[in-house]
């Protein structure tokens, strides 16, 4: 079994970093995302994500220039997404530096899309983003467009559904929890890894290395943050040593061999 | 100055960006011409089996792969790379490799406890001291993704194992040519620093 991963995620809005606080974005956190990478403490992250929250459409190509710049220092698994509306935006990502794709809108939108993605660069390179909202009835229901858009599916139904498609890998943040510090949305994330045949990355909450042993115990492969990681001195590190004193199997840093 | 083989499989940016940054010169080698002037060669890959040594094959690049080697110039074979260089796979069918090393190329078995893919950073168990793995110790952790592995029918080409269900080679050298089952320009400093033993070679 691979070792349990911390995933640090940048929110990116017109080439900023930007805070989430349920799916709103206002404070710039950095104004260059490559100072966000290095402030990661890049050495103790696993993985790191970046998303294009930006309103529009990257028509210009900004986006893949961001990632061009951050892949530079990007020695992790680097997963990219926001507005991947066609198949010739996920090749510029890709030849920017991005190792996997995150798709959510398409999941509802555009089955081909996924299904090409999937067939044409594995399986292993499609991320799904899941995000769910607790809806009037009280029930958690998937979100797409933002978090903007309701699917009218559960959590397992959208599952299957983006599995089927080609998902190999899913990225659960709940729109409630994002940004509210008080830890993921655990009841969710128990029952989705139950059921996912797919790695499970917990996202959107984490206010103390608490919430990401919570996370961990609930079944997720994977713990991510954002906010909480700019705001803490070698934020990532100690998230680490954390886990790993609390006996997660994550990665030992690596000792420099030259 | 390593050269990279470019056969139209898609993302090189990462491993140049890793020959960058440990400080070594890096070019595309897209001809057998480019690859005859070669010093150092690195073969990336990602994708399947048999597309990709097709590729190689009707570009002439196979070819010039094996003067390469015959010339005992360095070649290291990366993921897929690493693959390729074997005698045979079994992926879709059975098919024949560049067969640089005694090799053939497996499934790996699923389970509950070891999905498949294998995918995310698993430990390296040393096999045998090399030049590729100078300072490298066992219990350190590399990024891997993939789904079939190297069986080596020389257990002394074995340099380094990984246990995902099954104990499988994650790093084979057969005298000049070496392969990483893991990606090196994603595994942190373990990885820059084997990639530095490569170019120092």
């Amino acid at each position: 079994m691979p070792k349990k991963r911390l995933i640090a995620v940048l929110i990116v809005r017109d080439g900023k970093v930007v805070q989430s606080i349920r799916f709103k974005h206002t404070n710039v956190i950095h104004s260059n995302p490559v100072h966000a990478i290095e402030a990661f403490n890049k050495w103790a992250v696993d993985e790191i994500v970046v998303l294009n929250v930006s309103r529009q459409p990257d028509a210009s190509g900004h986006f893949a220039e961001v990632v061009s710049r951050v892949s530079r220092h990007c020695f992790v698994p680097l997963s990219v997404g926001g507005w991947i509306i066609d198949s010739s935006i996920a090749a510029r990502l890709l030849r920017s530096g991005a190792d996997k794709l995150v798709l959510n809108t398409a999941f509802q939108d555009d089955h081909d899309l996924v299904h090409v993605l999937s067939r044409r660069y594995g399986r292993q390179c499609i991320v799904c983003s899941m995000d769910v909202k607790r809806n009037a009835e009280g029930e958690t229901e998937v979100m797409v467009d933002r978090g903007r858009r309701a699917t009218g599916k559960s959590p397992l139904e959208w599952l299957r559904h983006t599995e089927e498609l080609g998902a190999g890998e899913i990225l659960f943040n709940s729109i409630d929890n994002d940004g509210a510090r008080k830890g993921y949305d655990l009841d969710t994330l128990e029952l989705l890894c139950a059921k996912s045949n797919v790695p499970v990355i917990a996202f959107g909450g984490v206010q103390t290395w608490h919430h990401l042993m919570q996370g961990i115990n609930a079944g997720a492969d994977a713990v991510a943050a954002a906010n909480i990681f700019h705001y803490t001195e070698q934020a990532t590190r100690k998230a680490k040593s954390y886990l790993a004193d609390h006996g997660v199997d994550v990665r030992v840093e690596g000792r420099s061999l030259v | 100055m390593v050269s990279v083989v470019d056969y139209g499989i898609g993302n090189l940016g990462s491993v140049l960006n890793a020959l960058t940054e440990i400080g070594e010169d890096a070019s595309l080698a897209t001809t057998p011409a480019e690859i005859g002037a070669a010093g150092k060669i690195l073969l990336p890959g990602v994708g399947a089996f048999s597309e990709a040594i097709e590729n190689l094959r009707h570009t002439g690049l196979a070819d010039a792969l094996a003067e390469h080697v015959d010339r005992g110039r360095p070649l290291l074979g990366i993921c897929l790379g690493m693959q390729l260089i074997c005698r045979q796979s079994a992926e879709d069918g059975q098919h024949e490799g560049l067969g640089f090393v005694d090799a053939q190329v497996l499934r790996l078995p699923s389970g509950p406890n070891h999905k498949v893919p294998h995918m995310g950073w698993s430990t390296l168990e040393l096999a045998r001291d090399s030049a590729i793995a100078r300072g490298l110790q066992s219990g350190s952790d590399v990024y891997f993704v993939h789904s079939y592995y190297v069986e080596c029918n020389d257990p002394s080409d074995v340099i380094a194992r990984c246990m995902h269900g099954i104990s499988f080679c994650a790093i084979v050298g057969h005298e000049n040519v070496y392969g990483l089952q893991f990606h090196p320009e994603k595994s942190q400093e373990i990885g820059l620093s084997i990639l530095k033993n490569f170019a120092d070679l």
